[in-house]
């Protein structure tokens, strides 16, 4: 069974519909990267998944279950799907470090002391453990995404979104940032990517989805759409980004 | 030409006779030629004009304007009424009236800035008890532990704060009304009124409550002697002294006084 | 020249060195001529000398301020005890109006018509008919004090205007926060307690700063319903005495304290302005 299936998820905007019927299948420890233009559905697509937007129609399945019947608690879903996003949105009242510890006290009502080992790990692991004092305008692009994801991975989420995250960074934060996803992934983390890295989808995702106006025209392994794009508008649109 | 002459004098007569009868001492001293110009208050309270007109000539300061024109020789219909506020009465600058009457107490200090004609009216303070404290003796003593009230503006004002020395803090107000409604409100034990104005009050005002001690006229010094206020320096004083003075040899002043102002026994001394 | 012959300036440093002093020699010159010209002037005005004896009396000035500072510091304890409980009445109602569940609806219509209400009628009616009203139901002494009651028509009114303010802090916050906060699973209260709040309320302090001030004043309006406070007491003494410089001691009184407050919401304000840019 797929760690997370959507089927037919149809999301409006007034008059405009941005996602129109889209299926998916991300099977556990998967890497899935999204990829197409902008306005294409990429972005409302991982909103509707942990939830931040009710879908029109459709239906979305984690484990299973069926998390999109109109009504239901977002929260618990929320704590299992963990995001990130292209602007970080680091609080920027609270340091590194307790923008990290907030949601798990809250949420899990642990007290910082039980919480620390874990955290000062996290930290650690993504190169940021000298930063976890400092208010995130004390720190770099990259390092306020990095604490972003820490501060994701800190509910211990099963699956985690990534909306462009490397799209703000200068060209030379981007790569620590990349590293960190590569991290991820050999954790085993079930991982869904909106982005516009076409050379990190191709090395490190195992399925690629081209967009177009809100729906999936094309799906598969990286080679098969970098290399043997079948669908013409896939083809355009590589032949643009990777010229 | 006997008759033209005759006409002639007549006529200069008469004419001299309303120049004499325009007040030959006013003359010439009014805002308006030919016409006097009273102030009173805005609203004007019983019993001092009655139903806020004091074009009626009812009520006591109203009767005793009339009174004082027609001594210096204006005849009712050169009497023209404005309404004023105690500070418009005050300020520098130029007047809209001759003479104001509101009650005013003449104080040595205030004499320094504006000049009152000679009393008029010498009024004893009174206390009016709400309905909480209409059992309270008429001594200092008793008086002083009761919660007061008074209008601000007032002499009522140096009275409580010299003679009775309340032990709480007062409470001051803008006006009368809000005094009353204080009282009403329990807010206050008691309000510092002229003896006239608390016997109407407690007459007709607020329920309940009694006036149940005056002021003896001494007993609180400056303050209880009441002036029409005008312009410092105003030429019209001498005039307006005058006229008084005749009014209260003759007892047309006494005789107003106990037309509006009712007799005031049964109200006890303070001690 | 080179820097070095120039005694260590540069030639911009140099002309700009001139026009500064320049520009003091012309600003001293047109100052000094205002204000000579006012100092002149004004005291040839026919009326100045009944003016001065009634405005700018020394003599009363120094006689009754001793008694108008003491009634000040009746003014000074209105505002200790209502600043605190206006900004937390207000913080209340501005999270009344922002309530989403159906259940709590009233509150939002409530939240609406409290500030509607309480910013569109002059605060002096509001003392007035709460002052006298509400004591007139017949409490008993000493619940029906008019500085309970005086008092709770300040903060009901202040409330609103702070309750506005905090709401327009609550909606500057960037969505992106909610998002976020909302995305790592925490509940709509957390994220309004620990993530929107503290945001908004640090950006709305110089905004309030301003209430604040105004709040300095109005306390003086209590002295409609009885206490004896600053200006009750000018007003006393402008009876006593027919003389309005009380009035100019209260004013300047009440400048020795919002002038330094007034000029602090500034420097907080330019700070804030400064950040953001």
């Amino acid at each position: 069974m797929p760690k997370l299936s959507l089927r037919g998820v149809v999301k409006r905007f007034g008059d405009n519909t941005v996602c129109d019927g889209i299926n998916l299948d991300v099977n556990a420890g998967e890497m899935v990267c999204l990829i197409g233009a902008s306005g294409a559905g990429k972005s409302t697509l991982l909103r509707c998944i942990n939830l931040l937007e009710p879908v029109e129609d459709g239906e979305i399945f984690l484990d299973g279950a069926d998390i999109s019947i109109p009504g239901l608690d977002p929260e618990p879903v929320r704590r299992r799907i963990g995001m990130v996003f292209q602007s970080y949105n680091l609080f920027p009242h609270m340091t590194a470090v307790e923008n990290v510890l907030l949601a798990p006290r809250r949420n899990h009502k642990k007290s910082r002391a039980e919480l620390m080992p874990e955290v000062t790990a996290l930290f650690a692991r993504f190169g940021l453990a000298e930063h976890m004092g400092k208010y995130p305008d004390q720190l770099s692009g990259g390092q306020q995404q990095r604490v972003a994801i820490v501060r994701a991975l800190a509910m211990r989420p099963e699956v985690m979104l990534f909306d462009e995250i490397t799209s703000a960074l200068d060209p030379q934060l981007v790569g620590d940032v990349l590293d960190a996803l590569r991290a991820l992934k050999a954790d085993g983390m079930t991982m869904i990517l909106a982005t516009h890295e076409m050379g990190f989808a191709r090395e490190a995702a195992d399925k690629v989805c081209f967009l177009k106006d809100g729906r999936v025209l094309e799906e598969g392994k990286p080679e098969e759409i970098f290399e043997r794009a079948q669908n013409e508008d896939t083809q355009q649109f590589l032949a643009r980004t990777l010229k | 030409m006997k008759t033209l002459f005759l006409t002639t004098g007549l006529a200069l007569a008469l004419s001299a006779t309303s120049a004499f009868a325009a007040g030959h001492c006013a003359a010439g001293k009014t805002l308006t030629d030919g016409k006097i110009t009273f102030a009173t208050g805005n609203p004007a309270y019983y019993p001092w004009v009655m139903d806020d007109a004091p074009e009626s000539g009812k009520g006591f300061e109203a009767a005793v304007a009339y009174a004082v024109a027609e001594e210096m020789g204006f005849a009712a219909d050169d009497v023209v009424w404005v309404r004023s506020s105690f500070d418009e009465a005050i300020q520098p600058g130029v007047k809209n009236f001759d003479l104001n009457m509101q009650q005013y107490s003449i104080t040595p200090e205030r004499d320094e800035v504006v000049d009152f004609s000679s009393p008029y009216y010498a009024a004893p303070m009174a206390v009016l008890a709400g309905p909480g404290a209409v059992e309270t003796m008429p001594t200092l003593e008793a008086l002083k532990a009761l919660k007061w009230g008074a209008v601000g503006t007032t002499t009522a004002v140096s009275v409580l704060q010299d003679v009775i020395q309340p032990s709480s803090d007062l409470l001051l107000y803008g006006d009368n009304a809000d005094v009353n409604a204080a009282i009403q409100a329990n807010q206050i034990d008691a309000a510092l009124y002229d003896l006239p104005t608390a016997l109407y009050l407690s007459a007709v005002v607020i329920e309940g409550s009694k006036v149940i001690g005056q002021f003896d006229a001494s007993a609180s010094g400056d303050g209880d002697e009441f002036g029409m206020l005008m312009e410092d320096g105003n030429p019209l004083k001498t005039c307006v002294d005058e006229a008084l003075a005749s009014m209260g040899k003759s007892g047309k002043l006494a005789a107003i006084e106990a037309e509006w102002l009712q007799e005031t026994t049964g109200v006890p001394l303070v001690k | 020249m080179s820097t070095k012959e120039t005694g260590g300036k540069t030639r911009r440093q140099i002309y700009e060195d001139l026009l500064r002093r320049r520009s003091l020699r012309i600003a001293a010159l047109s100052t000094a001529l205002v204000v000579g010209a006012i100092v002149v002037l004004v005291p040839m005005a026919p009326g100045w000398e009944k003016v001065q004896k009634s405005f700018f009396n020394k003599d009363v000035f120094l006689k009754t301020f001793p008694k108008l500072l003491d009634a000040f510091l009746l003014d000074v304890a209105i505002f200790a005890w209502c600043a605190p409980l206006i900004a937390l009445l207000g913080l209340a109602v501005a999270l009344m109006r922002d309530v989403r569940s159906p259940a709590l609806f009233p509150l939002r219509i409530f939240g609406a018509l409290y500030t509607d209400i309480f910013r569109g009628v002059p605060v002096v009616l509001t003392v007035y008919l709460i002052g006298f009203g509400i004591p007139g139901l017949g409490l008993p002494r000493p619940w029906n004090s008019p500085y309970i009651w005086g008092s709770l028509a300040l903060i009901l009114t202040y409330s609103a205007y702070v309750a506005e303010i905090f709401r327009s802090g609550i909606t500057s916050v960037h969505q992106s926060q909610r998002a976020a906060a909302q995305s790592l699973g925490l509940a709509e209260r957390d994220v309004m307690q620990f993530v929107v709040l503290p945001q908004a309320i640090r950006r709305v302090v110089p905004a309030q700063m301003n209430i604040l001030i105004a709040l300095q004043k109005d306390v003086a309006l209590l002295s409609f319903i009885g206490p004896v406070e600053i200006f009750r007491q000018a007003g006393v003494f402008k009876s006593l005495l027919a003389n309005f410089t009380p009035y100019v001691g209260a004013a300047v009184i009440f400048l020795c304290v919002t002038i330094p407050a007034t000029r602090y919401a500034d420097y907080l304000m330019n700070k804030q302005n400064r950040e953001r840019s």
